[in-house]
């Protein structure tokens, strides 16, 4: 059988998780879910799976990922998963590597593919995504975690049963732990929630040169980004960053100004549902990924994008 | 950018480089319409390696050609704005440095760059304050060097030339193929579709070799690396309000220079080993990281010159809060003689090359070029630069990166006159090298062609004729005594000389002598048996060459021209050939080997060893026929470039040593001497006042100036005709002269030989300038032994043009030395009357 | 303070990633290196501290002979001496990798003292594993916290910020510690030319650890095939703005 780690968040489980849950499918066999953490037994109630374990403890109010690890290998142990698998987050991410140390297993991150047998033969991520691995896995338990948005979700559904466990914790488990919570440093539209992304690259040509693109911005409610050439020219600072190492943004649509598309952009903005591209280059990289193109200046199409849309408001 | 793209052009234009932009408008300004350009990368930037250059212009070459096209260009980037003069300095650290600039400051002069001049450390300083000037021994100051945006000077130039839909523009557009039919380019397919055109340019920089070959034509240049770094932020230029408010610092003798850019500092190197790669190997704009010709940084090449620039600019360098912010290997396109590589491909009619061109000379070629292609002639001559110049070992890829090889090292270097190559030696070799070799000949290269210069077992003529060392290392560098005592053993008894590196045409057929009579200045109809030397002219009545042609027969016609333009000359008779195939031309160059025979005695030499009549009588001068000696048919041809009474003797290449041999002995009792090439073109030639094409002879001086005007204009029509008797009716400009060096003593006691290309100037400095223009400098400088007496040639405008003025001087290494106008016009200084020739 | 960063070298890909034909690598013929963004911040902060606190850094990586280029690089910015694990260009597995990590620590710690800070990028830029921090720490039996935006130690303690939502999670860590980064920890600094030259003196100690057995291994690369789009053209310039508009529109995010 294999043995989902399902994120949740107000009371739900998350779409990645969902999208682990379709991978583990892919396995055959048996899937159960573990649920950790305040929200678990609410969001339990939506998994589909044969077997929803909720784990429960006083000491698990926030996030403490080796008391994760703990929970994930003391459980996959007892009902003898062949595997383990768990949304490609951060926080997941973090909790499975640690349980691999404790499995002595191999972890394999950002899995997108699996196919079942011994090895076990999975394509994973490289590049941020820009480059696909085919890989095997000699694991005596397969440990995964998924790439987001690379397989379909499964829809939610109540789950066979619900159990609850309340997990042993060491106290050394409980050393690294959420101690408290703090505001990001800038203010403004998350880029990561945002529903509309506007960002400039090198060609917006200077700090001041992007006054258009967070006019367009605000006028739409959405957030303003940059590519790693401006962070690195000190025009924007590093939070507005887009791209493999900086914020992945998932918004209805992109919109990108002055940016060539580099592949590393690029990896930041897989989730996005549409992206227009304004470039005076037709060919740049940037429009092999593009919905929409407008070939011209930012610096003038952007003004007359913001134009248009105050006078349809009237 | 939106229009259909189009199937068929009068022009295709690829590259959107600085070159391609200039040529592409200045196509459409001369008056031709639908022209098309295209490049594989985006506008403006194509990824090319105008995207990444250095931007700076400095005015100054020893070339008379480079400073030509870069003074224009430099007028075109003024006209359209984005020219920022900045000034720029060479600083010298060493003493031999130093009289590099003093060298310099002659080409500046004669060249019209006035406001150059030399400057101490402490002006430097003032000049430069971020410089520790106590490293310094002091530089050449150019106060017009600038810098320039490429990228806007061509995008105002492409749209120049879009104004009035006489110029459409394609980026993103590849150039898969290109067909050819009967030797002249039809049609180039791109991935946007095919166009159909009969004249097509390559404009494509490091790629252009690769764009040659889909054609089946030579572009020969091999991308090479100069690394640049970029730091800052730099406090002091924080301050300023322009990309630049400080001289550019050329740090020569380490190689590097070093600018302001913004607030950045840039700072480059042409100090590292020489690194060149295939245009196969540029990537693909998406492949490329960062532009496809800006290679990754190779930290190790640069460790010696961060010491230096710390060296010569510790304010800025040695601050450790100036970053190192930008590093790249750039690619640039190297050839084989450093020169560009300009106009329609010797071997595809209708394919040009408009290649390995800077920034600085990007207009002036551009311009030149379009010229050359719709008036048939340039203003500025591009003789140096004439794709059609190369050899067919030259065009090898081998052999272009192994002069790129070694040429890299000496961007920046002191680079004498006469020096010669270490590598890609030997490959053109006489047959009669193994006795050169016995005689200790020192050999010089020229077109692949190893001449003797001299020959070292001539040494102990020099103490026999009292031949005099040169004191300064410099004048005496590639030069030997010995050149100057066989010149006197020739005027004495005989020379024999090797002129293997002729390079010899056959033209023949009905229809040869109509073609060479359109090509040449002279009557050509001659009785067979005559030998014409003729110039050649261009449309408007310059000097395209100069040549000797023979008359073998009423149908054939043998045209003997020097090796070094051979190839040059080959495609312009080839290209005046008839359409209707009515003559051909034979490249016959390798087919025969020439042997000079010349001096006094040589009529004794050569009447020893063949019974045919070689008397004045028998063999009139001017007259070429073939005569015995024994078992050997040779054609002999009596004109003389040494001044003296004699042959040119030809034999098919595998015999010449054998003749050699023969005339060798026979020599012997007339105390026959090897003679090299010192004499041949230098020495023997400058007693003569003989003019040489490159140095006399060029397209910007007529016929009448050069003196050589003959007294009358044939009647049939040629090339330059309407010029020619134009200029014989005006009065000329200028007035080629023989002057001689009345003083050599320089102020430190140690005699000076000027080498070429010095200004000639009033004693007190002040430069001439003709009518047109022109300064005046000398075009050729030599010892005239028999003469005593060390002999420069030079145009002087009219009014100075006065026999035995004692009014000038040659400007040579700053110092003026007093000269003489010894000859006005042609006359030879030496037997003005040529009795020796024609004895 | 002694603190230890772990790098990567990687090679600077542009806008099209080209395998070799084995389709084992990326083709890097005419490609720079340099390490990922993460680790940069990471050499940064280790500099800092030592800027601050006094004592030594070190930076550490597994990687080919030429990736000694990558270790100068942090000389360059003032980490204060290198250690190589020299291999022969086969790729290290995260396991492998860690392990050879924690060896070459062992051995340091014993010589000098144990750090009290080690850096590694969250996860490299290429292979993307995202663990090889964690197992690092674990084998060491420290306290580890990842993808850590801001930081600073106070006592014997470090105190790191991680995005999550849309705020951050602060975790309070007992040195000796093991913190993985993410870029924007700080700027990093370009290295100054004096700098430059002093990374070529400074020390650097080589080893050549064996590679044990993969246990995720490479079996070949693939470029993704991408959805060939052909963007649609809006218009051109400001005459673009109705089309532009008329999709916001349509999209519903126009109000």
């Amino acid at each position: 059988m294999n043995l989902v780690l399902v994120e949740h968040t107000e009371g739900a489980p998350t779409d990645v998780s969902l999208q682990a849950l379709a991978l583990a499918a892919g396995l055959g066999g048996e899937t159960h879910a573990l649920l950790i953490g305040p929200g678990a037994v609410e969001a339990a109630a939506t998994v589909p799976v044969a077997v929803a374990h909720v784990a429960e403890h006083p000491s698990l109010q926030a996030f403490a990922p080796d008391a994760w690890a703990s929970i994930i290998c003391t459980l996959a142990e007892r009902l003898g998963a062949s595997a383990v698998i768990a949304p490609g987050s951060g926080p997941a991410t973090d909790a499975m590597a640690r349980a691999a140390v404790r499995l002595g297993e191999p972890l394999a991150a950002n899995v997108t593919a699996i196919t079942p047998g011994s090895p076990l033969l999975l394509t994973r991520v490289r590049w941020g995504g820009s480059l696909l691995e085919e890989a095997r896995l000699h694991s005596g338990r397969a440990l995964l975690t998924v790439a987001p948005h690379s397989v379909a979700a499964l829809a939610p559904a109540a789950p066979g049963s619900v159990e609850t466990l309340t997990p042993e914790l060491a106290d050394a488990d409980l050393v690294v732990q959420v101690r408290d919570r703090v505001a990001p440093p800038a203010g403004g539209v998350s880029l990561a929630d945002a529903k509309v992304v506007v960002t400039g690259g090198r060609g917006v040509g200077s700090a001041e040169g992007f006054a258009p693109v967070e006019e367009l911005a605000a006028l739409l409610g959405g957030a303003v980004g940059c590519s790693r050439a401006v962070t690195m020219s000190g025009w924007r600072p590093h939070t507005d960053q887009v791209g493999q190492t900086g914020n992945k943004i998932a918004p209805d649509i992109y919109i990108a100004c002055g940016v060539s598309g580099a592949t590393q952009h690029i990896a930041g903005t897989k989730g996005a549902k549409r992206i227009l591209a304004v470039n005076t280059d037709p060919e740049a990289p940037i429009m092999s990924v593009a919905d929409y193109a407008v070939i011209g200046d930012l610096h003038e199409v952007l003004p007359a994008v913001s134009a248009e849309l105050r006078r349809r408001r009237g | 950018m939106s229009s259909a793209f189009p199937t068929s052009a009068r022009a295709v234009v690829i590259g959107c480089g600085i070159v391609g932009n200039s040529l592409a408008y200045h196509l459409t300004r001369l008056g031709w319409t639908d022209v098309v350009q295209i490049d594989k990368g985006p506008l403006p930037n194509t990824g090319g390696s105008t995207g990444h250059a250095s931007n700076f212009i400095f005015p100054v070459d020893h070339s008379k050609e480079m400073t030509q096209l870069t003074l224009e260009s430099q007028r075109q980037y003024i006209e359209m704005d984005v020219n920022t003069e900045c000034g720029g300095i060479e600083v010298a650290r060493t003493e031999e440095r130093m009289e590099e600039f003093r060298r310099r400051m002659a080409s500046a002069k004669s060249w019209g760059v006035d406001s150059a001049r030399l400057v101490t450390p402490a002006e430097i300083k003032e000049l430069v304050p971020y410089i520790d000037e106590s490293i310094l021994l002091g530089g050449f100051y150019c106060p017009t060097v600038s810098v320039v945006d490429s990228l806007r000077a061509g995008t105002i130039m492409r749209e120049r030339g879009m104004e009035n839909g006489a110029l459409q523009v394609f980026a993103n557009t590849d150039v898969t193929g290109m067909d050819v039919e009967h030797g002249r380019i039809r049609r180039v397919h791109t991935s946007r579709g095919t166009i159909e055109a009969e004249t097509v340019v390559v404009a494509c920089g490091v790629w252009s070799p690769m764009l040659a070959k889909m054609a089946g034509a030579h572009i020969p240049l091999t991308p090479a690396v100069h690394q640049m770094i970029d730091v800052g932020p730099v406090p002091r230029f924080e301050a300023t309000s322009s990309a630049i408010e400080f001289p550019i610092v050329r740090d020569m003798d380490v190689f590097m220079y070093e600018r302001q850019d913004g607030v950045g500092l840039e700072i480059g190197s042409y100090a590292h080993r020489s690194i060149l790669h295939d245009p196969e190997e540029i990537p693909s704009i998406e492949e490329a990281a960062l532009s496809p010709t800006e290679f990754p940084f190779t930290q190790a090449d640069f460790a010696d010159q961060m010491e230096h620039a710390l060296e010569l600019m510790p304010e800025i360098v040695g601050n450790e809060s100036v970053g190192v912010k930008y590093a790249i290997n750039g690619l640039i396109a190297l050839t084989p003689d450093g020169m560009p590589l300009l106009g329609e491909t010797p071997e595809v009619k209708g394919l040009w090359s408009c290649a390995a061109v800077w920034v600085k000379e990007g207009p002036g070629v551009g311009k030149s070029v379009a010229e050359w292609m719709v008036l048939g002639e340039s203003h500025i001559d591009l003789h140096s630069s004439d794709v059609s110049r190369f050899h067919d070992h030259q065009k090898t890829r081998n052999h272009v990166k192994a002069r790129a090889f070694e040429a890299f090292p000496k961007t920046y270097g002191i680079v004498h006159p006469s020096e010669q190559w270490a590598g890609e030696r030997g490959l053109r070799v006489s047959p009669m090298v193994a006795r050169e070799q016995a005689l200790g000949a020192a050999f010089y290269e020229a077109v692949g062609w190893e001449r003797p210069q001299w020959y070292e077992a001539n040494a102990s003529l020099v103490e026999r004729y009292g031949v005099e060392q040169r004191g300064a290392e410099w004048d005496a560098r590639w030069w030997s005594p010995i050149i100057n005592a066989e010149h006197h053993a020739m005027r004495e008894h005989a020379g024999i000389f090797d002129l293997s590196a002729f390079a010899i045409f056959d033209v023949a057929g009905r229809g040869a002598l109509d073609a060479l009579q359109h090509a040449v200045l002279a009557q050509m109809d001659v009785p067979v048996g005559r030998v014409v030397y003729t110039p050649v002219l261009s449309p408007g009545g310059g000097f395209k060459s100069d040549l000797t042609i023979m008359r073998l027969d009423d149908e054939v016609f043998r045209i003997v021209t020097g090796g070094a333009h051979g190839m040059a000359d080959r495609k312009l008779f080839a290209d005046a050939l008839p359409a209707d195939g009515s003559a051909s031309l034979v490249d016959v160059t390798t087919a025969y080997t020439t042997i000079g025979l010349w001096g006094p005695r040589a009529r004794d030499i050569l009447s020893s060893v063949t019974s045919d009549d070689v008397s004045h009588e028998g063999f009139p001068f001017g007259r070429c026929r073939v005569i015995e000696i024994g078992s050997q048919l040779v054609l002999a041809s009596r004109i003389s470039y040494v001044g003296d009474l004699g042959w040119e003797l030809y034999v098919p290449m595998e015999q010449g040593a054998r003749l050699w041999d023969v005339l060798w002995e026979a020599g012997q009792p007339h105390s026959l001497t090897a003679c090299g090439i010192g004499v041949y073109a230098t020495t023997g030639r400058l007693e003569k006042a003989y003019r040489a094409y490159g140095a006399e002879l060029e397209t910007e001086y007529t016929v009448v100036e050069a003196g050589m005007q003959r007294p009358t204009v044939k009647e049939q029509d040629f090339v330059g005709k309407d010029a020619h008797l134009r200029h014989r009716e005006e009065e000329p400009a200028a007035i080629l002269c023989t002057l001689t060096v009345d003083d050599h003593v320089s102020a430190s006691g140690v005699k000076r030989y000027p080498l070429g290309r010095e200004p000639i100037t009033l004693r007190d400095g002040t430069p001439l300038t003709d009518a047109k223009g022109r300064r005046s400098y000398v075009t050729s400088a030599g010892a005239g032994p028999s003469l005593g007496k060390y002999i420069l040639m030079a145009y002087l405008p009219p009014e100075h043009a006065v026999e035995g003025s004692q009014e000038l001087a040659v400007e040579y290494m700053t110092e003026r030395f007093p000269v003489t106008v010894d000859v006005v016009g042609a006359r030879a200084p030496f037997d003005p009357d040529n009795t020796r020739v024609r004895s | 303070m002694k603190v230890l960063v772990c790098v990567k070298r990687v090679p600077m890909t542009g806008g099209r990633i080209v395998l070799t034909h084995d389709e084992q690598a990326i083709e890097t013929k005419h490609l720079g290196f340099a390490v990922s963004p993460h680790e940069e911040c990471g050499e940064e902060e280790a500099v800092r501290l030592v800027e601050a606190n006094g004592g030594e850094s070190v930076v550490l990586t597994l990687g080919v002979a030429e990736a000694e280029e990558q270790l100068r690089d942090a000389m360059a910015i003032g980490v204060d001496r290198g250690i190589h694990l020299v291999t022969d260009g086969e790729e290290w597995d995260p396991e492998a990798t860690a392990g050879a990590i924690v060896e070459a620590i062992r051995a340091d710690e014993s010589a000098s003292g144990p750090f009290d800070l080690i850096f590694l990028g969250n996860e490299s830029a290429d292979s993307g594993g995202y663990q090889v921090g964690l197992r690092v720490a674990s084998a060491l039996g420290r306290p580890c916290a990842t993808g850590i935006k801001a930081l600073s130690v106070e006592g014997g303690s470090v105190r790191c910020e991680q995005e999550f939502g849309g705020g951050r999670d602060v975790y309070e860590l007992p040195l000796p510690a093991v913190v993985t980064v993410l870029e924007g920890l700080n700027l990093p600094r370009y290295p100054s030319v004096p700098g430059r030259m002093r990374a070529g003196k400074k020390p650097l100690e080589r080893t050549e650890p064996a590679r044990p057995a993969s246990r995720l291994e490479r079996a070949r690369l693939v470029v993704p095939a991408g959805e060939a789009k052909q963007a649609a053209v809006l218009g051109h310039g400001a005459d673009a703005a109705a089309a532009v508009v008329d999709l916001l529109e349509q999209i519903g995010v126009a109000s």
